[in-house]
C-alpha cells in the first residue's frame, strides 16, 4: 500500500514536472522532440557583421537539422537582455518570457545568477557535446570572472586580449609590451591610440587590464570591491588614465564605441594600435577586406586578460528545449571549427581538439588561422579576470571622470 | 455614416497615445510605478537625474543644437525663397531638393559622417597632395563635444522640409503682386519679400517650425551617429537609462523624459522670444525706409547655402553607396583598391527580415492613414466645416511633443497590456506619426478640387459613393498617391518609435542601420543606408508614374 502510494506520488511528481515544461538535458531525445517547431530568440550583441553572419549560418543549420527556428535579437549591450528578463520577473511573467538564450559572461552572468534569473539546476554539463569541452586546460570555462559557473551557462568561445598594429606603418619592435610602456609610447605618439568607451565590454576590460598590471596586490581584485579601499587600490589606474587621456585619439574627448569601430580607425590610419578579445580579429579583418594584409598581432609578455564567453537560458524562457538544442549545437565540433575559421569569425574554440575523433580533428587541423594570428604558445600568460563587481565600479568611476566633460 | 467616424477617430488616434503616453511617463517620474514598488509620489527621481554627471552639459547641447539647427535652416530657406522665388533657378533647385525630404534622417547623418570625417571622402580627395596629410588630422569633427556636426546634420535635413512647407504656403500669400508692389517702391528683392510676403508666410509655417525645434532638441538617431558622446545629448542618455538592467533606473529615465519635455518647451519659449525680437527689429528697419537694393551677395549666399546642403547629402549618399561595394579602401585613397559585391551578398540574406517588416509596417500604417485622412476630408466636404486652428494644432501634436516623452509611457502601457513588440502595436505607433504628414500633404489639393465635377456627376444621377469612387478619387489619384508616398517614407525613417515599441524583436532597416552605426563598419552601413534611401524613392516613383500610366489616354490629366 505504502509502496503503491509512493509510486503514485512519484508518477504525479513526474507528470507535474512534465506539465511545467522543464526540459532535462540528460534526457536528450525528449529535449529534441520538444524543441521541434520552437522558435528560439537568441539575444546576442549584433555589432559585428561576421558574427551576425555566423549566427545566420547556425540558425539555418539548426532549422535544417532539428526543426528549431532561431531569431537573432541584435543587442548593442547585453545588459539590455538582462533588463528585459528583470522586467518580466517584476511583471510576474515567470513563464513564456521573450528571451530564450543570451550571449553572456562576467558581470551580467553574475548578476543573473545572483538574482535567480537563470534556468537551473545546471544543465550545461549534461549537453551531449559537453564531453569534448576542454575543462582541463581552460579553467575559465568553469569559473567565470571568479564566479563558479555550476553548469548555468554553456561555453561558446575563448577570449584573450591581443593588440594589433599595421606593420607597414609601425615597426613591430617599437610596440609597447606593458601598460607602462604603452603610456610612454603614447607620449611619443600622441593621438594614435584609444580604447572603446566604457561601459563597452572591451573598453571596460581594457581598464581591468591596466588595473591588473598596475595594482600593488593582484589578489584583492579576485574579491568583491571593498568600498573602503577602492580609491587606494585604483589610484595607480586613474593616475595612468589621467596621464594618457590627453594623449589619446581626439585628445580623449571622444572614444570609439566598440572594437569594430577601432578596426575601422586602424584601416583609416587614424590610430596605430588597437586591441580585441579575439586573437584572430586581425586575420578576419584581412579576410573581409577591412584591414590591409600587413596588420600583425602582439601581446604583453607580462600577460593579458583571458576569459570565456558563454550562452545562458533565462529562468522564464519560452523555448527552453530549443535553447538547449542551440547551446549544444554551438559547442558541436562542426560549429566550433566553422567559428574558428578567420574567413568566418575566427573565435577560438572551447573544445579540446585532442578529445575529438579523427574526422572532427581534421576540421580544426585544416584551418588556416591567417598571417596575423599568433600561435597559442605566442599569446603570453593569461591574467585572471577580476571579480565582476570591479567592472561595475570602474565603469561608474570612469564615467564620472572622463565621460562627462564638465 | 462612415465618414462621421473619421474626425473623432483621427482625434483619438492623434491625441490618445500622447495623453496616455505622457501620463505613463509622468507618473514614474514622480516615483509612482506599482510594478516596480513605487507607491508614493516623490521628487527623488528628479533629484537623481540632476545628480547625473554632466547632465547640464547634455541639456545645453540638446537646447543649443536644436535652436541653432532650426534658426540656420529657417534662415537659409527664408533668404532663398526671398531671393529666388519665381525664377527658373528656383524651380530647378526645388526639384533637386524635394527628393531629399524622403531620405531618412539616419541615412543623411551617415552620408554627412562619411563625407566630413577627418578620414572621410573630402579629406581623401585632397590628401595628401594638397594638404600633406599622410595621416588623417587628429581633429574631432564627428561627435564633437559642442554638437556642431550634429547641428549640420540636422540643418541639411530640415532645409528641404522647411522649403517644402514654405512652397506649399507661398501661393496663399500672393507673392508675385507683393513683389511687384515692393519693387515699384524701390525695395530690393530680399527686403521686399521680408517686409511684404514673409510675415503672412511665416504665420502659416509656424507650427512646422515648432515641429522642427521639437524634433531637433530631442532627436536620438542623428545624435547617436553625429552627436557628442562625452556626455551625449539628453535624449540619447534617456534611452541608455531606459535600457539599464537596473529597473529602478526607469524612474530616473522617466524623470529625464519629463526634463526633455521641459527642454523642448524652453526651446520653443526661447524661439517665441526670438520671434518677438526679430519682429521688432524688422519694424525698426522698415521705419528707416532702408531699401537694401544691393542684395545680390545675400541672394548668392542663400543659393549657395541651399545648394551646399543638397550637395552634401548627394555626395555623402554617393560615397556611402561606393563604400557598400568597396574592397580594401585605406586612407588616403580616394577610390577603393577593388570593388566587390561581397558585402551585399553577405548582408542581403540578413536584410530580408527587417526589409519585410519595414515594408509591411510602412504599407499598413500608410493605408490606414490615407483612409482616415480621406474619411476626415469627406466629412469636411459634407459639413462644409473645416477644422480651425485647434484641429491644426492637434494634427501637429505628435510632431511637437518630443517623441521620447510620450513613447516611454506608451511602451509601459503596451507592456502592461501585453501587446509590446507585436505588429499591430508597431503599426499603431507608426500611424501616430504618419497620419499628420499624410493629412497635411493631402488636405491642400483636396480642398483645391473643383467640386462642380461632383455636382455634375450627382446631376447625372450618380450616388454619393459612386461619385467618390468613379470621379473624385481618380481625379485626385496623384495627390493621394503622393500623400501615401510621404507617409511611407516617414514610416521607413522612424527610429525611436520602432526601437521602443518593437522592443528589439521587430526590426526595420532603420533600427538595424542605427544599431550598426556604433560598429563603424562603413560597408554594411552603406548597404543599409542605401536601402533606406531606395525604399522611399520607390514610393515616390509609384506616385509619379502610377497616375501617368493610368491616365495615359486622358490628355487633361497628364502632367
Amino acid at each position: 500500500m505504502k509502496q503503491a502510494l509512493l509510486g503514485i506520488a512519484s508518477l504525479l511528481a513526474m507528470t507535474l514536472a512534465a506539465a511545467a515544461g522543464q526540459p532535462d538535458a540528460a534526457k536528450w531525445d525528449a529535449v529534441l522532440a520538444e524543441a521541434k517547431g520552437e522558435t528560439v530568440y537568441f539575444n546576442a550583441w549584433g555589432g559585428a557583421e561576421n558574427i551576425n553572419a555566423y549566427l545566420e549560418w547556425a540558425g539555418d543549420e539548426l532549422s535544417r537539422r532539428y526543426g528549431v527556428t532561431m531569431v537573432h535579437v541584435k543587442l548593442d549591450d547585453t545588459a539590455n537582455a538582462v533588463a528585459k528578463v528583470v522586467a518580466e520577473k517584476a511583471g510576474g511573467k515567470d513563464a513564456g518570457g521573450t528571451v530564450d538564450l543570451i550571449w553572456i559572461n562576467g558581470e551580467n552572468f553574475a548578476s543573473m545568477k545572483e538574482q535567480g534569473l537563470l534556468f537551473s539546476p545546471g544543465w550545461a554539463e549534461s549537453l551531449p557535446n559537453w564531453r569534448y569541452v576542454d575543462i582541463e586546460s581552460k579553467p575559465t570555462i568553469r569559473t567565470d570572472f571568479t564566479i563558479p559557473v555550476e553548469g548555468l551557462e554553456s561555453p561558446w568561445g575563448m577570449g584573450k586580449l591581443v593588440f594589433f598594429h599595421d606593420s607597414a606603418r609601425t615597426d613591430a619592435a617599437s610596440m609597447p609590451g606593458s601598460a607602462k610602456e604603452l603610456l610612454a609610447w603614447a607620449k611619443e605618439n600622441p593621438g594614435r591610440f584609444s580604447y572603446p568607451q566604457p561601459p563597452d565590454f572591451v573598453g571596460s576590460s581594457f581598464l581591468k587590464q591596466v588595473l591588473s598590471e598596475l595594482v600593488a596586490d593582484r589578489s584583492v581584485l579576485l574579491k568583491p570591491v571593498d568600498e573602503a579601499t577602492f580609491d587606494a587600490v585604483t589610484a595607480p589606474l586613474f593616475a595612468w588614465l589621467d596621464e594618457i587621456n590627453p594623449l589619446l585619439w581626439r585628445g580623449g574627448k571622444s572614444f570609439p564605441q566598440n572594437y569594430s569601430a577601432m578596426k575601422q580607425l586602424l584601416a583609416d590610419n587614424e590610430v596605430d594600435i588597437i586591441f580585441a578579445f579575439n586573437p584572430s580579429e586581425a586575420s578576419s579583418g584581412i579576410a573581409a577586406g577591412e584591414l590591409p594584409d600587413t596588420v600583425r598581432s602582439f601581446t604583453f609578455p607580462g600577460g593579458t586578460l583571458s576569459n570565456t564567453h558563454f550562452v545562458a537560458i533565462p529562468y522564464n524562457a519560452a523555448a527552453k528545449a530549443g535553447a538547449l538544442v542551440l547551446a549544444d549545437f554551438l559547442i558541436s565540433p562542426e560549429a566550433q571549427a566553422h567559428k574558428q575559421d578567420p574567413e568566418v569569425w575566427g573565435d577560438p574554440t572551447v573544445l579540446a581538439v585532442s578529445k575529438l575523433d579523427a574526422a572532427d580533428r581534421a576540421r580544426f587541423d585544416g584551418l588556416d588561422l591567417g598571417v596575423a594570428t599568433l600561435k597559442p604558445d605566442e599569446l603570453g600568460p593569461a591574467l585572471d579576470e577580476p571579480h565582476p563587481s570591479w567592472m561595475d565600479r570602474l565603469e561608474t568611476e570612469w564615467k564620472r571622470r572622463y565621460g562627462a566633460a564638465n | 455614416m462612415l465618414t462621421r467616424l473619421g474626425p473623432p477617430f483621427a482625434i483619438l488616434l492623434l491625441a490618445g497615445p500622447i495623453v496616455a503616453g505622457l501620463a505613463g511617463t509622468v507618473l514614474p517620474a514622480l516615483g509612482y510605478f506599482p510594478a516596480l514598488g513605487g507607491f508614493s509620489l516623490s521628487l527623488a527621481p528628479f533629484a537623481a537625474v540632476l545628480a547625473e554627471p554632466g547632465i547640464w552639459m547634455s541639456v545645453a547641447v540638446s537646447l543649443g543644437t536644436g535652436l541653432a539647427a532650426t534658426a540656420i535652416s529657417l534662415g537659409a530657406v527664408m533668404l532663398f525663397v526671398a531671393g529666388w522665388s519665381g525664377t527658373r533657378i528656383f524651380a530647378r533647385i526645388q526639384h533637386l531638393v524635394s527628393p531629399l525630404l524622403s531620405v531618412p534622417h539616419a541615412a543623411v547623418a551617415f552620408a554627412l559622417a562619411f563625407l566630413i570625417a577627418p578620414s572621410g571622402m573630402l579629406a581623401r580627395l585632397v590628401s595628401p597632395v594638397l594638404t600633406g596629410w599622410h595621416q588623417p588630422p587628429d581633429v574631432l569633427i564627428v561627435h564633437d563635444p559642442a554638437g556642431l556636426t550634429m547641428t549640420a546634420g540636422l540643418i541639411v535635413k530640415e532645409i528641404p522640409f522647411l522649403l517644402l512647407i514654405a512652397l506649399a504656403a507661398l501661393p496663399q500669400t500672393d507673392p508675385a503682386r507683393t513683389r511687384a508692389l515692393a519693387a515699384s517702391l524701390g525695395y530690393g528683392q530680399v527686403a521686399g519679400f521680408l517686409h511684404g510676403t514673409w510675415p503672412p508666410l511665416y504665420r502659416q509655417m509656424r507650427l512646422a517650425v515648432f515641429a522642427v525645434i521639437a524634433f531637433s532638441t530631442s532627436v536620438v538617431d542623428v545624435a547617436q551617429i553625429l552627436g557628442p558622446t562625452t556626455p551625449a545629448p539628453l535624449a540619447v542618455r534617456l534611452i541608455e537609462w531606459m535600457r539599464d538592467p537596473d529597473l529602478s533606473m526607469r524612474f530616473l529615465a522617466s524623470a529625464g523624459a519629463v526634463l526633455q519635455l521641459g527642454v523642448t518647451a524652453l526651446a520653443i519659449a526661447i524661439w517665441i522670444g526670438f520671434e518677438r525680437l526679430s519682429t521688432a527689429m524688422c519694424q525698426r528697419i522698415r521705419d528707416t525706409g532702408w531699401r537694401f537694393r544691393g542684395d545680390a551677395w545675400l541672394r548668392g549666399a542663400a543659393l549657395a547655402a541651399v545648394m551646399l546642403a543638397a550637395f552634401a547629402v548627394f555626395a555623402g549618399l554617393a560615397t556611402l553607396a561606393l563604400w557598400s561595394v568597396a574592397g580594401l579602401w585605406q586612407y588616403p585613397d580616394a577610390l577603393p583598391d577593388w570593388l566587390t559585391l561581397k558585402t551585399w551578398m553577405k548582408t542581403l540574406p540578413r536584410v530580408a527580415g527587417p526589409l519585410a517588416t519595414t515594408v509591411l509596417v510602412a504599407t499598413l500604417s500608410t493605408l490606414l492613414a490615407v483612409a482616415l485622412s480621406l474619411l476626415s476630408l469627406l466629412r469636411e466636404d459634407e459639413t462644409g466645416r473645416r477644422g480651425g486652428s485647434g484641429a491644426l494644432m492637434l494634427l501637429y501634436l505628435p510632431l511637437i511633443v518630443p517623441q521620447v516623452a510620450f513613447l516611454f509611457g506608451l511602451q509601459l502601457l503596451l507592456i502592461l497590456a501585453g501587446a509590446e513588440a507585436s505588429l499591430p502595436s508597431l503599426v499603431f505607433a507608426h500611424l501616430v506619426f504618419v497620419m499628420p504628414y499624410v493629412f497635411l500633404s493631402l488636405s491642400d489639393p483636396w480642398r483645391a478640387y473643383d467640386r462642380r465635377y461632383e455636382a455634375v456627376a450627382a446631376g447625372l444621377g450618380k450616388r454619393r459613393w459612386s461619385v467618390f469612387f468613379r470621379v473624385k478619387l481618380p481625379m485626385l489619384a496623384r495627390p493621394v498617391l503622393t500623400a501615401a508616398a510621404v507617409g511611407f517614407s516617414v514610416s521607413v525613417g522612424l527610429y525611436l518609435p520602432t526601437v521602443l515599441i518593437g522592443a528589439g524583436r521587430l526590426e526595420t532597416i532603420t533600427t538595424e542601420a542605427v544599431a550598426l552605426a556604433s560598429g563603424g563598419n562603413r560597408r554594411v552601413i552603406g548597404v543599409y543606408a542605401f536601402l533606406q534611401m531606395v525604399l522611399p524613392a520607390l514610393g515616390f516613383l509609384v506616385a509619379i508614374f502610377g497616375p501617368a500610366l493610368i491616365f495615359r489616354h486622358r490628355r487633361a490629366m497628364r502632367v
